[in-house]
C-alpha cells in the first residue's frame, strides 16, 4: 500500500478538482466576500468582539447559502445540521472554529474560509461523551488540508485522552491538491491515531458523501463504517481511473455505493436511506457502546422480565432436520424487548452478527443462520464474525453465540480463496476472547464448524444445547459411508440410525462435560441472564505478548 | 353404529336410561407434551365425574352447560356434569381450529381424540391437543386430509369409533360416509341419503320445493360447457350466480352479469371446483340483488326430532365468502323466524336428517326468503348459535350421533343476548388476498376488565398460537371471534375493543377491515345486505380514515410512546453519564403520520411529564392529558384521556404499539396501521432536503400478488395485449387469481413457466419499454 498511496491519492483528487475550482470561485461569491471585506473592516473601526463575532458567522456559514442550497439540493444536510441531529441538543462544543489554512500557493493565499471545511468538538448522545468531527462538502469540497487533519487529530487525541467515542461523519472530495504533501501527511497523522485508537475507544465512521483515495483507509480502520444510501460512496480509485485503467464502465453508485459495500465487499456494515435516519440510527447504535475499553458495557433501564419464558422457542426448531429456520427470530425472542442491531445485514447472511440487550446490559450476539445456505461457515461469514468477535472482546462485551452449523462450506472457490486462512481467524478471535461466552447449539454443530462457533475448547463458560442439538464429526450418512465401507442399502440404513441414535442428540457431548446443561428452550432468556450475572467479574487474562498474529 | 342404532326408545327413558349409565371417564393418561398444552391452552384435566340427577327433567338440565363462564368455550369450563355413554374414541378428520373445537368438546364429555395430520401439520395445535395423532400424508390436501382410506385407515389402527369431520374436507363427502359405514366407525354427522340428498345444490333444491319451501327461480342441473352456461343465464335471466354443486360456503362461487363473465366464471368455477372437491360439476341460479344472508340452523336425532336455532345473519360477505355474522338478526321477527325455522325443519324432516345442519336463506327487505341450500355439517359459524342458546353443538352432535335422542325440545330453545363473529383471516383486506408466514406475535383478546363480572365473552375458536406458520396449503383462517353480550351494542363493543387488543404480527390480516366495519354508522344500525361492502368500500378498502377525534387518539397516544421511550433512553444504570444534559420532563417534537392509502400530515406535539402521567398539547390548541397502561416496547398501550376539549375523542382506548422504525414507530389504530415519524423540531426542519426514494414502475410488470403456483399462462414474449387481457393464473389457498395486464403493450420477457411456484413480488411478466412508457 505504502508505495500506491501516493497514486491513489492523486487518482481521487481528480474526483476532487471540478469541486476545488468551483469553491475558489465561490470565495467571491458576494455573500461570504461581505462577511470577509466586514471582518477586515471590523478590525479598523470596531470592537474585536465584532470581529470575533464575525469570524463565528463565517465559520458557521462555511461555504456560504449557496453551496449550501446546493448540498440541500443534493439531500445531503451542512456538516453542522448533521450534528446538530446526530448530538443532543445544546450539547455540542465546538473545537478550532478560528481554524484557517496554512497554504499560499495557487492563490489560496487570499482563498481562506473559517473552520477549514471540518466542524470539530464534543458533545453527548443521550446524555454519554463522543468526540465528533463532521466535513463541511461546501468548503472546498470537503477537502482535507494540513489544518483540516490537525482539527481531527486534536479530537482523536482527547478522546483517547478521556476515553470517548470518536464518530466521523465523512463527506470530502479527498486530498487538498493545493497542499500537496501536507494533505497526504495529514491522511497518515489520522491513519495513525485510527491505529493507536484501535480496540482503545470505539471508532464509528459514517459516510454521507463521497470519500475516496487514501480517505478510505481512515474508514477502514475504525470499528464501524456506516454509509447512506444513494448519496455517500467509498473507493479507492473512482469509475474514470477504472475506465482508463481496466477499460470497465461503472458508475460511482455501482462501483462504491451502499448497495455494493453493504451486500459484495463487506467494507460497510449499515446503510440508511437518508441523513435524518442515518443519524437517528447512529445514535441508537452508540448507545449500545461502552465508551471506551476502560469501562463495562453500559447498562440501561428495561421492562422486559429477566424471568421471561417463551414456550414459542420449544417449538422453534423443525421437526423435520433439513427444514431450515430463522435464527435472527430466535435470537428476537431471547433479547430484551425483542430489539436485535443486526450489523452488516445483507453481507454473507449465512451468519448473523448484531448487538442486544439482556437485563439491560449491551451483549453481542453471533449465530449461524440456517435460512441461507443451512448456516454454513464460508470465507465471508467467518470473517464477517471473526471482527466483530474482536470488537466484543476489545470492549468488555460478553459473546452470545447460537450455533446451528453443519460445517465448513466445501469447493475449489473456497479452498482457493483460502477458507482455511480465513476460517481460522474465527477460531482465533474466539479462542483469544476473554470475556463472557454463553453459547447455545439450537440444532447441528458438526465437524470443525463446532470447534469454531464458541465451544467449551475455546474457553466457553457457559456452553448449552437445546434438546433437538446434534454435535458430530458430521452428518449420519457422510459418517457411515467411512465407518462402514460396502455396506447395501438397507445395513447403511440401519448404520445411519444407529449413528443418529449415538451422535445426533445433545448427550455425548454432555456425557463429556463439552455441554453444561441441556436446556428447556423456553427458559434460554433466563439461563443467559443468570449466567451474565454469574460471569460479571470474570477475569481471565492472555499471556502477556507484543501482540498476537492473527492469520490476516 | 349397530349398536346404537338399536336404541329406539322414547326420548324421556333414553334420558333415564342415560342418566342410569354415568360414565366415569378414567383419569387421564399423560402423554407427550400433553401437560404443556393444557397449561395453554387452559384446559383442566379431565376429572371423573359423578352426578346422580335427581329427576328425569333435572337429567335433561344437566345434559346442557348451566351457566356460560368467562373467556372460555361455553363448554369448557362447564360445571360438574355427566353425559351418557357415546364413544370412547373418536377421530377428527380435520384441522386448525374446528379440530381443536372439536376435540375440547369431546374432552369434555370424556372422549379420547384423535388427531390426523398431514407433514405441515406436524407440530399443530390440534395435534398437540389430542391424545393421539396419525400422519396421513404431504402438505396438499388431495394428498392427505381429503383422502378417504388414509383416514380410515388412522381409524383402524387407533380403534376409534367414531369420526367428526368438521367443515370442509371431507365433511360433505357421501362417499366418505360410506367408506366409515362398511368400516364400522360411525360417522358424526347426517346420514349418507340426506347428505347426497342435501349435499347436492340441485338435488336438494328438488326436494326443498317438494317439501314447501321456497325456493329462488334458477336452473337445477349439470352445466355442460360454457355455452351452455350462456344459454342457461340468458334463460334464468342475468344476474346469476355460478358455483360448484359439490362445493360448500363461498369458494368457486362467482357471479355473472353478461354472456362474457357466465364464460369466465364457468370456466374459473369449474376448475376450482375440480381443484378442490375434485368434482367440476356447477350450478346457475338467479341472483337476487341486496339480499340478506339468513341461515337457520337445524340439530336433529336418529328418532325423527329435529329442532331449528335462532337464525344467524352473515349478510356482510365479499366475493361470497362470510366475513362478519351475527346471532339473532336484526332484520328477523319473531314470526319470520319462526316461519323459517318450520320450514328448515319440515325439509329436514322430508329426508329423515338428523345431526346438525344448516338451511340458507337469502331474505329481501319485505322479509320474503327463499332456500338457497342446506349445509349438511357444522358451520364454521356456528359459534354464534352456540352463545346465544346456551348449547354446545358439537356435544349434541356426539350425543346423537351415538344414537340418543335430542335432550332438547323445541320449547326449550330461547334467545340469550347477542352474539357476533368476525373472521380473521391471513388476508390483506385491500386487494382480498392471502397472506402466508409465521406468526411472529400473536396474542389473543381477553374480555375487557370493565366487562368482568358480566356475562359477557370474548371466545376465540382458533387452532393456531404464537409461532405457528400460515402456509399456502390451506384455508388462511387464523381464528374466529365471538363475541356475546346482552344486546347487539355491547355485542359490537366488545367487539370494537376486542379488535384493538388482538396482536397479529408477521402476516397481513383483515382486522383492519373487521374494525372499521363493526364500527361504521349503518352497520351499527343493522342497515346492511351482502352488497354491503363493495357499496362502503367501491373503490375497495383503505382502512381507517382518520377523523378528528382518532387524530387526537393517535396523537396523544404517540406523545406518550415518544416521552416514555425517550426517557428509557437516557435511563442508564451503569455507564458514564454526562452531568450536565439531565433527562427532559418536557418534549417538543413534529409527528408525521402517514400509511400507503394517506397523505403525510404533520402536526406538532407538546409533551409535559406530570408525574405519572402526561400532558400533551396537539398543534398549540388540543390539550389533553394521558395516563396509560404500557410496558414499554410491548404491544398494547392501554390510554385513558382527560381534557375539556377531546374533538370527541374516546377516554379509554387502546391501541397497538407495532414496531420502532428508524425514525420514530409504528402502530394500529382504529385497526388499521400507521407510522408516525416522531422528529424533533431540528429534525423536522431536515426532513424537508431529504429525497424519496423511487419506486418499482409496477406499470411495466406484472408481479406475483402472493405465493402460489402459475396453474396457467396466457401470454409468450412478443405477444400484444390490451389493458386488463388475462396474463396468467395464480393459485394459493385453493383460490384462482387472474392477473390482468395493468397497460396495453408488448410482452418483452415472461420469466415464470405453468406449474412454477412463485413468491410474492415476484416478477411474472415484463412489458416491453415503449416510448411513451418511457416518458
Amino acid at each position: 500500500m505504502a508505495a500506491s498511496l501516493p497514486s491513489l491519492l492523486r487518482s481521487a483528487s481528480i474526483a476532487a478538482r471540478p469541486l476545488l475550482a468551483s469553491a475558489a470561485k465561490s470565495a467571491s461569491r458576494p455573500a461570504l466576500a461581505s462577511v470577509r471585506r466586514m471582518a477586515v473592516a471590523a478590525t479598523q473601526e470596531k470592537e474585536l468582539s465584532d470581529v470575533i463575532l464575525a469570524e463565528r458567522e463565517a465559520a458557521r456559514l462555511g461555504g456560504g447559502l449557496k453551496r449550501i442550497e446546493a448540498q440541500h439540493a443534493r439531500g445531503k444536510l451542512t456538516a453542522r445540521e448533521r450534528l446538530d441531529l446526530l448530538l443532543d441538543p445544546g450539547s455540542f462544543r465546538e473545537f478550532d472554529q478560528f481554524v484557517v489554512h496554512q497554504c499560499v500557493d495557487f492563490g489560496m493565499d487570499k482563498n481562506k474560509i473559517t473552520g477549514d471545511g471540518v466542524v470539530t468538538g464534543y458533545g453527548t448522545i443521550n446524555g454519554r461523551l463522543v468526540y465528533v468531527f463532521s466535513q463541511d462538502f461546501t468548503v472546498y469540497g470537503g477537502s482535507l488540508s494540513k489544518m483540516h487533519a490537525q482539527k481531527i487529530c486534536k479530537v482523536m487525541d482527547k478522546a483517547m485522552l478521556v476515553g470517548a467515542p470518536v464518530i466521523g461523519l465523512n463527506d470530502s472530495g479527498g486530498a487538498r491538491i493545493q497542499e500537496g504533501v501536507d494533505s497526504l501527511g495529514g491522511y497518515a497523522d489520522i491513519f495513525q491515531r485510527n491505529v493507536m485508537a484501535s480496540g482503545v475507544i470505539p471508532q464509528i465512521s459514517l459516510i454521507m458523501g463521497p470519500c475516496a483515495g487514501g480517505a478510505v483507509y481512515s474508514p477502514a480502520l475504525t470499528d464501524f463504517t456506516l454509509m447512506v444510501r444513494d448519496s455517500s460512496y467509498l473507493f479507492v480509485t473512482g469509475p474514470e481511473v477504472v475506465k482508463a485503467v481496466t477499460n470497465e464502465t461503472v458508475t460511482q453508485e455501482e462501483l462504491g455505493g451502499a448497495k455494493a459495500h453493504t451486500t459484495k465487499s463487506g467494507v460497510a456494515h449499515l446503510a440508511f436511506d437518508n441523513d435524518v435516519e442515518a443519524l437517528n440510527r447512529l445514535r441508537e447504535f452508540v448507545d449500545f457502546l461502552p465508551l471506551s475499553n476502560r469501562e463495562e458495557p453500559p447498562v440501561r433501564k428495561t421492562e422486559d422480565s429477566a424471568a421471561r419464558e417463551d414456550p414459542v422457542l420449544d417449538e422453534i426448531v423443525p421437526v423435520d432436520p433439513t427444514k431450515a429456520y430463522d435464527m435472527k427470530y430466535v435470537v428476537e425472542r431471547i433479547v430484551d424487548d425483542g430489539h436485535f442491531y443486526e450489523i452488516n445485514p445483507d453481507f454473507a447472511k449465512n451468519i448473523i452478527i448484531g448487538f442486544a440487550r439482556m437485563n439491560g446490559k449491551t451483549v453481542g450476539v453471533v449465530g449461524n443462520q440456517p435460512l441461507v445456505s443451512s448456516g454454513v461457515l464460508d470465507i465471508n461469514s467467518s470473517v464477517k464474525a471473526a471482527r466483530f468477535v474482536r470488537f466484543l472482546d476489545a470492549f468488555n462485551i460478553p459473546i452470545l453465540t447460537f450455533v446451528d452449523v453443519p460445517g465448513f462450506l466445501p469447493g475449489t472457490a473456497q479452498e482457493h480463496n483460502g477458507i482455511i486462512r480465513h476460517g481460522a481467524k474465527l477460531l482465533y478471535a474466539y479462542a483469544e476472547a476473554t470475556v463472557p461466552k454463553i453459547t447455545v447449539i439450537t440444532r447441528k454443530a458438526y465437524g470443525g464448524a463446532y470447534d469454531v462457533m464458541a465451544s467449551k475448547h475455546l474457553r466457553g463458560d457457559s456452553n448449552y444445547a437445546w434438546p433437538a442439538a446434534e454435535i458430530a464429526v458430521m452428518g449420519a450418512k457422510g459418517a457411515v459411508e467411512i465407518i462402514f465401507r460396502g455396506l447395501d442399502t438397507e445395513g447403511r440404513r440401519k448404520a445411519e440410525l444407529d449413528y443418529i441414535r449415538t451422535f445426533a442428540n445433545p448427550l455425548p457431548a454432555a456425557q463429556r462435560g463439552f455441554i453444561d446443561d441441556v436446556i428447556e428452550p423456553r427458559t434460554t432468556r433466563k439461563r443467559i441472564i443468570e449466567d451474565l450475572e454469574q460471569l460479571k467479574h470474570k477475569k481471565l487474562t492472555n499471556p502477556a505478548k507484543k501482540h498476537g498474529n492473527i492469520p490476516l | 353404529m349397530s349398536s346404537v342404532s338399536s336404541i329406539s326408545v322414547s326420548r324421556a327413558a333414553a334420558l333415564s336410561s342415560a342418566a342410569a349409565a354415568v360414565a366415569i371417564p378414567a383419569a387421564r393418561t399423560a402423554s407427550r407434551a400433553l401437560s404443556t398444552v393444557a397449561s395453554q391452552s387452559q384446559i383442566a384435566p379431565r376429572q371423573a365425574r359423578h352426578v346422580q340427577p335427581k329427576s328425569r327433567q333435572a337429567a335433561a338440565v344437566s345434559a346442557l352447560p348451566r351457566s356460560i363462564p368467562k373467556r372460555q368455550y361455553a363448554t369448557a369450563a362447564a360445571p360438574e356434569k355427566t353425559y351418557p355413554k357415546t364413544f370412547n374414541k373418536i377421530l377428527i378428520a380435520n384441522r386448525g381450529e374446528i379440530a381443536c373445537r372439536v376435540i375440547r368438546t369431546a374432552r369434555k364429555m370424556g372422549i379420547k381424540t384423535v388427531a390426523v395430520y398431514s407433514e405441515a401439520d406436524a407440530s399443530a395445535l390440534h395435534v398437540q391437543l389430542a391424545d393421539e395423532a396419525v400422519l396421513i400424508g404431504p402438505a396438499p390436501t388431495n394428498q392427505s386430509y381429503l383422502v378417504i382410506e388414509n383416514i380410515v385407515k388412522a381409524c383402524k389402527q387407533t380403534g376409534a369409533e367414531a369420526v367428526h369431520p368438521g367443515y370442509g374436507f371431507l365433511s360433505e363427502n357421501s362417499a366418505f360416509v360410506k367408506a366409515l359405514d362398511e368400516a364400522g366407525v360411525a360417522f358424526i354427522g347426517p346420514n349418507t341419503s340426506a347428505m347426497f340428498a342435501m349435499g347436492d345444490k340441485i338435488q336438494s333444491k328438488i326436494i326443498a320445493r317438494k317439501a314447501g319451501v321456497s325456493c329462488i327461480p334458477g336452473f337445477d342441473g349439470v352445466v355442460s360447457d360454457a355455452e351452455h352456461a350462456v344459454q342457461i343465464s340468458r334463460e334464468i335471466g342475468y344476474p346469476v350466480m355460478v358455483k360448484a354443486s359439490a362445493g360448500g360456503g363461498g369458494k368457486g362461487m362467482r357471479i355473472a352479469w353478461n354472456d362474457e363473465e357466465a364464460r369466465e366464471a364457468f370456466r374459473l368455477s369449474s376448475a376450482e371446483a375440480k381443484s378442490s372437491f375434485g368434482d367440476d360439476r356447477l350450478l346457475v341460479e338467479k341472483f337476487i340483488e341486496d339480499p340478506r344472508h339468513i341461515e337457520i340452523q337445524l340439530i336433529g336425532d336418529q328418532h325423527g326430532n329435529v329442532v331449528y336455532l335462532p337464525e344467524r345473519e352473515c349478510s356482510i360477505q365479499r366475493r361470497n365468502q362470510k366475513v362478519i355474522e351475527e346471532a339473532p338478526s336484526v332484520h328477523i321477527d319473531p314470526e319470520t323466524r319462526r316461519k323459517m325455522g318450520e320450514q328448515a325443519v319440515a325439509l329436514a324432516k322430508n329426508v329423515g336428517y338428523y345431526s346438525a345442519g344448516t338451511v340458507e336463506m337469502l331474505c329481501d327487505a319485505h322479509r320474503n326468503f327463499y332456500f338457497l341450500e342446506m349445509n349438511t355439517r357444522l358451520q364454521v359459524e356456528h359459534p354464534i348459535t352456540e352463545q346465544i342458546t346456551q348449547l354446545d353443538l358439537v356435544e349434541l352432535m356426539i350425543l346423537v350421533a351415538a344414537g340418543h335422542p335430542l335432550p332438547i325440545a323445541q320449547s326449550d330453545v330461547k334467545i340469550h343476548g347477542w352474539a357476533t363473529e368476525s373472521r380473521v383471516y391471513a388476508e390483506d383486506p385491500v386487494r382480498f388476498l392471502p397472506s402466508i408466514g409465521r406468526l411472529n406475535h400473536y396474542q389473543e383478546p381477553k374480555l375487557p376488565k370493565e366487562y368482568e363480572g358480566t356475562n359477557a365473552i370474548v371466545r376465540c375458536d382458533s387452532g393456531i398460537r404464537e409461532g405457528s406458520e400460515i402456509s399456502m396449503y390451506y384455508d388462511p383462517m387464523i381464528c374466529k371471534l365471538i363475541t356475546h353480550g346482552k344486546d347487539r351494542k355491547e355485542s359490537l363493543e366488545l367487539m370494537e375493543k376486542a379488535l384493538d387488543s388482538y396482536v397479529i404480527k408477521g402476516v397481513t390480516h383483515n382486522i383492519p377491515l373487521l374494525r372499521e366495519v363493526v364500527a361504521e354508522a349503518d352497520y351499527r344500525e343493522g342497515k346492511i345486505s351482502t352488497k354491503y361492502l363493495p357499496t362502503k368500500y367501491p373503490k375497495g378498502f383503505l382502512g381507517h380514515q382518520l377523523t378528528p377525534a382518532s387524530t387526537v387518539e393517535l396523537l396523544a397516544t404517540a406523545g406518550y410512546v415518544y416521552a416514555r421511550r425517550d426517557e428509557r433512553d437516557k435511563s442508564w444504570i451503569q455507564t458514564n453519564v454526562s452531568k450536565f444534559h439531565a433527562p427532559s420532563q418536557k418534549w417538543d417534537i413534529y409527528v408525521v403520520v402517514s400509511n400507503k392509502n394517506m397523505e403525510k400530515e404533520s402536526h406538532k406535539v407538546s409533551v409535559e411529564k406530570l408525574g405519572k402521567e402526561y400532558k400533551v398539547v396537539i398543534n398549540d390548541e388540543t390539550e389533553v392529558v394521558v395516563d396509560a397502561d404500557w410496558t414499554l416496547e410491548s404491544s398494547l398501550v392501554s390510554v385513558r384521556l382527560q381534557g375539556s376539549d377531546k374533538s370527541g375523542a374516546r377516554d379509554s382506548f387502546v391501541v397497538q404499539y407495532s414496531e420502532a422504525l428508524p425514525v420514530g414507530f409504528s402502530v394500529i389504530h382504529h385497526g388499521t396501521s400507521f407510522n408516525l415519524n416522531t422528529y424533533s423540531p431540528a429534525q423536522f426542519a431536515a426532513t424537508q432536503f431529504m429525497k424519496e426514494k423511487p419506486k418499482l414502475d409496477t406499470s411495466r410488470v406484472v408481479l406475483a400478488p402472493m405465493p402460489g403456483t402459475v396453474v396457467s399462462l396466457s401470454v409468450k414474449p412478443g405477444d400484444t395485449v390490451n389493458e386488463g387481457s388475462e396474463i396468467a393464473i395464480v393459485e394459493a389457498m385453493k383460490m384462482q387469481n387472474v392477473l390482468r395486464a395493468p397497460r396495453g403493450g408488448k410482452i418483452a420477457k415472461v420469466n415464470v413457466s405453468k406449474g412454477a411456484s412463485v413468491a410474492a413480488d415476484e416478477i411474472l411478466v415484463e412489458f416491453e419499454v415503449t416510448p411513451a412508457a418511457k416518458s
